[in-house]
């Protein structure tokens, strides 16, 4: 359930959009969270296709995340299964986790949701089509931290 | 200890994935500290439901129970979900910057298709 949401309006067609996200050509010039170069991706755009991208930080470290695409359907969504094969967050080492792109025409062009699962399983769809995310994520912020909350 | 917080994570994320431990969390959010009693009354479910559920949410940390003469209580456990906020910043911040990357380099494509469509 604990979801990162991302919205963002492009000025480019869902087609184009579609294939910046899942052709290698593509990932290659986008993925990684430094402005930095991506070192290496491939991509199978199809159903149980594979794809790899690896890729550097500042700090000189380098990354590989890797995945399978479970759901491909040009040009309106895509969901892939994501882990860290190398570097990545140690807390994460192992897990799975699940992505998903939306893609909508809108008159500009593209309206891009990106849905980021921790859990592979759980039904992102479904809990964001009910709102839920922002209602979670209101909860997660509000949550007592220790120093705010003293103990009754 | 990797594996520690790891396991950690999928426990909160697991428990999260219910509608009725959300809103149990909702509420204790609210009013951190509520008997059980108080707690099962708003829902529709057998106490023995409510209770699996807050023995769940138990397992994860973010609730503890307390014990005062006959009366159990249910209280939050404060800073406990930073495992499960702290994965949300992260993963905010590295898709970020990777899709203002993304618009850059779609809509020079979009322009270039412009381009040979003319």
């Amino acid at each position: 359930m604990t979801q990162a949401v991302l919205v963002r309006r492009i000025a480019a067609r869902p087609a184009i959009v579609f294939d910046a996200l899942v052709t290698a050509e593509g990932m290659a010039s986008w993925w990684g969270p430094d402005d930095l170069p991506v070192l290496s991706a491939m991509a199978e755009p199809w159903v149980n296709g594979v794809f790899r991208v690896r890729f550097c930080r500042f700090d000189g470290s380098e990354h590989e995340c890797t995945g399978e695409f479970l759901e491909i359907e040009r040009p309106d969504r895509i969901v892939m299964s994501w882990r860290w094969d190398e570097g990545g967050d140690a807390v994460e080492a192992g897990n799975t986790s699940r992505l998903e792109f939306i893609l909508r025409a809108i008159d500009t062009g593209t309206e891009l949701t990106l849905i980021h699962s921790a859990l592979r399983t759980e039904a992102a769809a479904r809990s964001h089509a009910c709102g839920w995310a922002g209602a979670l994520e209101k909860l997660l912020r509000r949550y007592p931290q220790p120093r705010s909350a003293p103990r009754v | 200890m990797v594996k520690c917080s790891e396991s950690r994570l999928n426990l909160i994320f697991s428990a999260l994935s219910d509608p009725t431990r959300r809103s149990i969390l909702a509420r204790l959010e609210k009013e951190p500290r509520l008997s059980i009693s108080e707690l099962a009354e708003p829902f529709a479910i057998t106490l023995p439901a409510v209770l699996k559920h807050l023995d769940i949410l138990c397992e994860t940390g973010l609730i503890r129970r307390a014990k005062t003469g006959r009366t159990v209580w249910i209280e939050i456990e404060p800073g406990s979900m930073r495992v499960a906020t702290d994965w949300l910043e992260r993963h905010r911040r590295f898709w970020s910057t990777s899709l203002d990357r993304l618009v850059g380099y779609a809509e020079a494509k979009e322009r270039e298709a412009e381009g040979e469509d003319k």
